[in-house]
């Protein structure tokens, strides 16, 4: 008998320790890249850092400024494609689509969720730049196809499975006595969407688009591979862009011989990490808080 | 009246654009990645290693991105294993209180979400502090920690369904909750938790940003967890850009077959979870 | 009034066989009660007159079932102005996510009812009786009121109608899910009416309520029969008793037995009417 209660209070303890571990994950990453960082933040400020629009790293100049905006461009343009095509999408899987359909659907989208990012940039690569290219030109711009414009599609293409799985769960959710209240009024399915469904489901398709956008601010590889790369601040849809991660992602090799360029880097990280890391955090208790509530 | 229908009938006609566009995406995105991999794919593509450098070498095939990948996948599930199951049976409401339960999960949802550069980076600290070059085990300990939260939250999720009923026979029985873990809550949600691991080594085997700095990148197959590891999609990611067609074939080669390994795995977890839900009581 | 028949009306959920060839015709300007056990097509049947079965993927309909000597369940039909012709309250209120004052005006605004409509309404309810201290704006009517002031009146209109105005008068705009069981049902029931329906439909309005509320609830339905065609499913025998005109027994989706209320409930022909209003089955 002792024996039995030895091997679980044993097996317990053990458990309890990978918890720790699992809880403190976060906060070392945190601690981690900011110990590697303070070699420059001590040099300057975070915030002259982030403003600064100058990157030398030869000449001892840091400014993450056009990373920043390449970012920000990339993901809005990410965001401005992705909504309105995942909202519609959303809307119908969950409001006009036959149970059959939709539970032939949804597996499909999740599949898309499951590519590599490598797979997006290789068919960003071989698809989409020559698109952007020919569009540039017949605009009248001399892009070479790998641009912001690029970036975005790619970024708002990857971000297509997280928002519609996660917005037609949302409307999902909403009570079908909602609709019906509407429908028996003799309302249209277009018209109890507009004003009794999409209002219930408000917060929880707000959550969807942030877990998205966190999404979009953080992905490297692909569109790595179709943004150009160029460090300065774009100033049309058809210029190269260089967004925060393929920054780092880029320069790894370089970093270990240039004085403060690993610094850089690894702030840039951490940066990164706290953005990416406090929205999805934000969304995720959004989401709870919603669950909880009836 | 007819307003109304009309406004109805522009909006379902551009939701059906909408869900067409996201499905022919994803359509087009297997055809160009099949279209051009099909034509390179040969079985000395499969079986050789490159023969004069991987960017230049105009010889040989991807055996060193395949093996590479293999062990780095089946490396971090392994670490994730060890740290994501016990971790998902101790959120069992007979061990942990709801709050830790919930600081939990929502740390492993703010981890799931880091981009797998950061871990790339962090992994890059600590391989620097333990005086590790890029090798192996270096890509192992960063793609562990991707694969982590997903592999976590997966199983934390099976684990979560077994129905309290169940377990409570076993207590009833004076059964100690390390005992009824084992020999109830593990049996039922072993489904689940295959599924887990399945679907974290799908994704694992395809991220590239966390083994950028950690696993190096080599001609040849890794001998020892000291040596440099190549992977597929590095190899698609070096290769791409190269003037030469005979390296940029090697590319092809590499994305269909991590699409194929990917998607068989994701096929595989769903297969799993469907087969034995016939065996678990509900 | 709309003369509501029923022939060989079939419904099929799946395997399911819901109800079996109905036929009867509804009283105009009565109140129907339909009784049976749970499970026997009640709802089904209720759900059948305004086409909100529809809303079941799998569900099949045979038969017809014509209002005004149309059949509803032509393929031409306008469905959205059958429902704003039959109106509907379901067992549990649903308040729409929006102020007292909007889900009262919802059903308008969606019919996109005009001003002159609308005025038009209100001018009818002045002549109905039983309407309590009408506020002395409705006295001053004209066609010079603003549109937003007709909207008002007809809310208070309504309000008045499910007796609900006394209580919500001075918080018109607060959120409608504030309210209470018993007033939500109210608020449903003003919502209906606003719409001008010809008949009411009421599944079970009063099994989700307080005795208060049921009351006051069967009290308006009371008073509105005189008016409009009044459909009640309820399983309580009592109530039936109570508010009744004429009653439909159904029985495992069959229509088993129906006539006068006085008459069925007194001497019912068939002996599992008889069984069951009896309390020998439930």
């Amino acid at each position: 008998m002792r024996w039995r209660r030895i091997k679980d209070s044993a097996a317990t303890k053990s458990m309890r320790l990978a918890l720790v571990l699992v809880n403190s994950l976060l906060l070392l990453l945190i601690l981690g890249l900011y110990a590697k960082s303070r070699p420059i933040l001590a040099r300057e400020s975070l915030l002259n850092l982030l403003l600064y629009s100058s990157w030398h790293p030869l000449k001892g100049e840091f400014g993450f400024f056009p990373f920043i905006v390449g970012t920000l461009a990339a993901t809005a343009i990410a965001m401005i494609l992705a909504i309105p095509t995942c909202l519609l999408s959303a809307i119908y899987l969950s409001e006009y689509a036959r149970r059959r359909v939709r539970e032939l659907i949804r597996p499909v989208i999740d599949l898309l969720a499951g590519i590599p990012s490598v797979i997006y940039g290789f068919w960003g690569v071989i698809v989409v730049v020559p698109l952007v290219r020919y569009l540039g030109h017949a605009a009248g711009s001399p892009t070479t196809g790998y641009s912001l414009l690029a970036g975005g599609i790619i970024l708002a293409v990857m971000v297509f499975p997280i928002i519609i799985s996660v917005s037609t769960d949302v409307l999902q959710s909403v009570p079908a006595e909602a609709r019906e209240a509407s429908l028996a009024l003799g309302a249209t399915r277009w018209e109890t969407v507009k004003h009794v469904v999409l209002s219930s489901a408000r917060r929880g398709l707000m959550a969807a688009i942030v877990l998205g956008f966190a999404r979009a601010f953080g992905e490297t590889m692909a569109v790595l591979m179709v943004v150009g790369n160029v460090p300065k601040v774009p100033t049309s849809l058809f210029d190269p862009a260089y967004p925060l991660p393929a920054l780092i992602a880029n320069n790894y090799g370089e970093m270990m011989s240039i004085p403060l360029y690993d610094s850089a880097l690894m702030l840039a990280a951490l940066v990164l990490l706290v953005v990416v890391a406090g929205f999805n955090l934000a969304a995720h208790l959004f989401l709870l808080r919603l669950e909880r509530r009836p | 009246m007819r307003v109304r229908r009309l406004e109805e009938a522009i909006f379902k006609g551009l939701m059906r654009a909408s869900l067409g566009l996201v499905l022919t995406v994803l359509v087009a995105i297997i055809a160009v990645v099949v279209a051009r991999g099909a034509s390179s794919l040969s079985l000395s593509m499969i079986l050789q290693t490159p023969k004069g450098g991987y960017y230049l070498g105009k010889e040989g095939g991807v055996a060193n991105a395949i093996v590479g990948s293999v062990y780095l996948a089946l490396g971090g599930s392994f670490l994730a294993i060890l740290l994501s199951l016990p971790t998902a049976l101790i959120l069992q409401k007979e061990y942990t209180g709801r709050r830790l339960a919930t600081i939990t999960r929502l740390s492993l949802d703010a981890l799931w979400g880091t981009p797998s550069i950061v871990y790339g980076a962090f992994g890059f600290v600590i391989m620097r502090y333990l005086g590790l070059s890029a090798s192996l085990l270096g890509g192992i300990l960063a793609l562990s920690l991707v694969m982590l939260p997903i592999m976590a939250r997966a199983m934390e999720e099976a684990v979560k369904m077994v129905p309290l009923q169940l377990k409570e026979i076993s207590y009833a029985m004076g059964a100690t909750r390390l005992e009824t873990t084992l020999s109830v809550v593990l049996r039922q949600a072993l489904p689940g938790i295959v599924t887990a691991v399945l679907l974290a080594f799908g994704r694992g085997i395809g991220d590239a940003a966390s083994i950028l700095f950690t696993a190096g990148y080599t001609d040849n197959i890794p001998r020892s967890l000291l040596d440099p590891a190549a992977s597929l999609p590095l190899a698609v990611f070096f290769q791409l850009g190269t003037p030469f067609p005979e390296v940029q074939r090697r590319a092809y080669a590499s994305a269909l077959i991590l699409l194929v390994i990917v998607l068989v795995a994701s096929l595989a977890a769903r297969l799993v979870s469907r087969r034995f839900a016939r065996h678990i009581i509900r | 009034m709309p003369h509501i028949s029923l022939r060989n009306l079939d419904v099929c959920y799946g395997r399911h066989h819901g109800l079996r060839e109905v036929t009867v015709d509804i009283p105009d300007g009565r109140l129907t009660a339909i009784i049976g056990p749970s499970g026997c097509g009640k709802t089904t049947l209720l759900k059948s007159l305004n086409r909100l079965i529809d809303l079941n993927d799998e569900v099949k309909v045979g038969g017809d079932v014509l209002i005004d000597g149309q059949n509803i369940y032509d393929p031409k039909a306008d469905v959205l102005a059958l429902r704003k012709k039959v109106g509907f309250l379901s067992q549990k209120p649903y308040p729409l996510p929006m102020s007292i004052y909007d889900n009262i005006a919802y059903g308008p605004r969606i019919h996109r009812m005009s001003q002159w409509q609308i005025l038009q309404q209100i001018e009818q309810l002045r002549q109905s009786p039983h309407l309590e201290q009408l506020s002395p704006q409705i006295e001053r009517a004209t066609t010079r009121t603003k549109r937003s002031d007709a909207t008002d009146l007809l809310v208070e209109c309504y309000l008045q109608m499910a007796g609900l105005w006394q209580e919500v008068k001075d918080r018109l705009h607060d959120p409608a899910a504030g309210l209470s069981v018993g007033q939500q049902q109210r608020l449903a029931l003003a919502r209906a009416l606003a719409v001008e329906p010809e008949v009411i439909l009421a599944d079970e309005p009063t099994s989700a309520l307080d005795p208060t509320s049921a009351q006051l609830i069967e009290q308006q339905f009371e008073f509105l029969k005189e008016q409009y065609t009044i459909v009640v499913v309820t399983h309580i025998l009592r109530q039936a008793r109570r508010i009744a005109d004429y009653v439909l027994f159904l029985y495992l989706g069959e229509l088993v037995e129906h006539g006068p209320a006085e008459q069925l409930f007194s001497a019912p022909a068939d002996p599992r009417t008889r069984a069951y209003v009896l309390g020998d089955i439930s």
